[in-house]
């Protein structure tokens, strides 16, 4: 089984905002030998009841089966969606960079950024900080596009995702 | 009822009290002083004092499997959890339900390594179903009360309370729950979906070749589950066979027992598995002692998985219909169906021929020739002389565990207590102890081996304060046997440090605890020994001398399938491929 194509899933995961919760998910994929791509979690929930968890993940469709119905083993789990079997759904993801350099690069960067409406969170004589809150790949194409003009240094948040509300129901 | 506001570690007894503990299994320390001292001052839970951690979480186990309740541990921190981990993580392979209170440091030494500090909560997180660490001392009495849910809901595991002492020792109220527990986020589904059960009875109704394939999930859902699946098997016709943590749950003496399956199974059980148009697999889980190779693991047939855990569906065997759910109740509506229906099974005449064929082979049978006692003779001696007291036996890992499994023949459920998804040698005298504490009045036996039983030999001292008429029957070879067998089949007969070295004298370390030693070596005398070991009131270690060189037969090679199985030494080869060396 682990013989077929392997298949990039973004999970999302609603897991009770208790002590160690998170620790469970990730030693659940190290343990079992499973990839993380990425990893975000924050609080959602108004009483801080919840987190929730999202995960972008990479492997054969049986293996992810079995990597959805290991989550939903861990006791404080409350629910797993697979948000890349269940439809479209909008991902973004956040990056700060890092640029440094002057003259002509320092121009270019600038340009470029305003291009991939990336916004300048700091700056120096010498060096830019960009903030570019978009998709992965688009995000990804930012960094590689800076890294010839001087990307010095890097953070990313991981993925964000939410599925988008079924056609019939927007306006 | 609310109890008065006392301590934490009052709380933690009222608690246990509230949900029924009779027995606790465990060992004092430091950081757990003051549940010792409020278990002291009461009279409803009898403490068990064991000689070392491990073996108090064995005792538990056995305990839980032998009773159908849970096990109840408590240790100290430190040494006193980690010692607990083998046995944790033992419980949690075979899914055994277990509560687990370990001390902790008090809470502003945590995370300063202090004396007996170790994160407890973090080793024992992938090895329990869950785990908590309680800071406020008036959650303990609900974080206990959920512990016994998780623990004992949907497919069973062993949970971990670790409690800092001063948690303990603060001031905490105790409120008894008015209802059951009803978990926010862990609500496991217990009733199967009607269509998925309409589905498995049209397939099994339509098979003319069906196999049920059953495994510690009918254990686990209670006597009544055992009661259906006999009634199940005999109308739809079926043979039955089991995986080792099933057996009991179908009477071997039945005539659509074919015996275990896999490794060690039997050949009519594993040919069977092979060759069914239909497998309804009922709470077992496709382990690689099961299946063999995989691509080569029942080719042509239509595969049914009911199990209460959906990750259990297709992890390693991909299967035509899953119905998830309790399985005692699945059967449950599977044969009301099947009744409602005026269902009739197809014919099965051609596959019975089949498997009468191969049930000729005897692949289970052995020749006692002269004086050396065979073990499948010693085993089955002791299953002939004591199968009408109904024992409960549990055993250590390795030869004589699977000799146990083949020739010991067991007509119910909670009789048969082994260690099977871990392997965990040491296992069978403290899950003996357990089983004996839960079950007053029966005939305990430990089939036992002779490196085995050294692992957690101190018991025997647990036995003794007790005054528990445990039974331990060593199958002694001198050898690690399965790991020489290992080594025969693999490495060229290279017994690396596979041979019982300096081995006590099993009839003098008995009487130095109090017990009753006997040895044998004669088959003659066999039965003799076994007479007198079970006349004894009190505990017994019989050292029951067996072949040296004795191999357990039928096998199928690490990563063989099932079609090719060795069934006697002689088609033994010496050496395998790197590939099938690498497997375990």
């Amino acid at each position: 089984m682990r013989h077929l194509p392997s298949e990039r899933h973004t999970l999302a995961i609603t897991v009770a905002n208790e002590p160690g919760v998170l620790a469970r998910v990730v030693g659940l994929f190290s343990g079992r030998g499973y990839n993380i791509e990425s990893l975000t979690v924050a609080e959602v929930a108004a009483d801080h009841a919840t987190s929730r968890i999202t995960v972008v993940t990479s492997g054969p469709p049986p293996v992810i089966e079995q990597i959805i119905a290991q989550l939903g083993r861990l006791i404080p789990v409350h629910s797993v969606a697979d948000l890349t079997a269940q439809g479209p759904h909008v991902e973004r993801e956040m990056a700060l960079a890092r640029v440094v350099g002057q003259g002509e690069a320092r121009t270019e960067a600038l340009r470029l950024a305003q291009l991939f409406g990336a916004r300048v969170v700091d700056a120096t004589t010498r060096s830019f900080m960009f903030e570019i809150a978009d998709t992965s790949e688009r995000v990804e194409t930012f960094l590689a596009l800076m890294r010839e003009l001087g990307l010095a240094e890097v953070a990313r948040t991981g993925v964000a995702a939410l599925a988008r509300e079924p056609a019939a129901a927007r306006t | 009822m609310t109890t008065p506001a006392t301590n934490g570690a009052q709380a933690i007894v009222a608690a246990l009290t509230d949900l029924k503990v009779d027995t606790i299994f465990g060992y004092p320390g430091g950081a757990v002083l003051p549940i010792y001292d409020a278990l002291f001052q009461q009279r409803a839970i009898r403490h068990i004092l064991v000689r070392h951690e491990q073996a108090a979480v064995h005792a538990a186990e056995g305990y839980a499997r032998s009773t159908g309740r849970p096990g109840v541990v408590l240790v100290t921190s430190g040494p006193g959890a980690t010692n607990a981990v083998t046995g944790i993580t033992d419980a949690m392979m075979d899914s055994i339900p277990l509560v687990v209170l370990t001390g902790q440091v008090p809470t502003h030494l945590i995370g300063t390594d202090a004396f007996q500090e170790c994160d407890t909560v973090g080793i024992t997180r992938h090895c329990s179903k869950h785990n908590w660490l309680v800071k406020d001392p008036d959650r303990l009495g609900e974080t206990i009360h959920q512990a016994f849910h998780v623990a004992t809901a949907g497919r069973p595991g062993p949970v971990v309370i670790d409690i800092p002492k001063d948690v303990q020792v603060a001031p905490a109220r105790y409120r008894r729950p008015a209802g059951p527990v009803v978990h926010p986020s862990y609500q496991p589904r217990r009733k199967a979906e009607p269509h998925a059960v309409e589905a498995a009875v049209e397939m099994l109704a339509a098979a003319e070749r069906p196999i049920l394939y059953t495994g510690g999930g009918v254990i686990n859902s209670g006597p009544g589950a055992s009661q259906l699946l006999r009634a199940l098997a005999e109308a739809c016709g079926a043979p039955v066979t089991s995986t080792l943590m099933g057996l009991g749950a179908f009477p071997a003496s039945h005539r659509q027992w074919l015996g275990m399956l896999g490794m060690h199974g039997s050949y009519e059980a594993n040919m069977a598995m092979n060759q069914c148009d239909l497998m309804l697999c009922l709470g077992a889980r496709f382990d690689d002692r099961v299946t063999g190779r995989l691509d080569a693991f029942s080719p042509a047939s239509k595969k049914i998985h009911v199990d209460i855990d959906p990750s259990s569906f297709n992890k390693t065997v991909r299967v035509d219909l899953t119905v998830q759910g309790d399985v005692g109740l699945a059967i449950e509506d599977m044969l009301k169906l099947w009744r409602a229906r005026g269902t009739r099974a197809a014919d099965q005449k051609g596959w019975w021929q089949r498997i009468e064929g191969w049930r000729q082979r005897d692949s289970f049978g052995f020749r006692q020739e002269g004086s050396t006692i065979l073990p499948q003779h010693a085993v089955r001696r002791l299953w002939e002389l004591t199968r009408a007291k109904d024992p409960i036996i549990t055993t250590e890992v390795g030869q004589h565990q699977m000799w146990a499994a083949q020739h010991f023949g067991f007509e119910g459920p909670n009789r048969w207590l082994t260690s099977g998804g871990l392997g965990t040698m040491g296992y069978g005298l403290p899950a003996a102890i357990g089983a004996q504490l839960g079950n007053p009045g029966r005939l305990v036996i430990d089939i036992a081996g002779e490196a085995s039983i050294l692992m957690n030999i101190q018991e025997m001292g647990t036995a003794a304060q007790y005054r528990l008429p445990v039974k331990v029957f060593i199958l002694n070879n001198e050898y690690m046997g399965m790991v020489r067998q290992w080594q025969d089949l693999t490495y060229g007969g290279r017994y690396a440090e596979s041979w019982s070295d300096a081995l006590p004298d099993f009839v003098r370390l008995a009487e130095a605890w109090g017990w009753k030693g006997l040895v044998v070596e004669d088959a003659a005398e066999l039965d003799g020994a076994i007479s007198a070991m079970l006349a004894h009131d009190g505990p017994v270690m019989l050292d029951c001398r067996v072949a040296k060189l004795e191999n357990c037969f039928p096998m199928i090679p690490s990563g063989a399938a099932h079609t090719d199985m060795l069934l006697h030494a002689g088609e033994v080869g010496g050496e395998v491929s790197p590939d099938a060396e690498a497997l375990v």
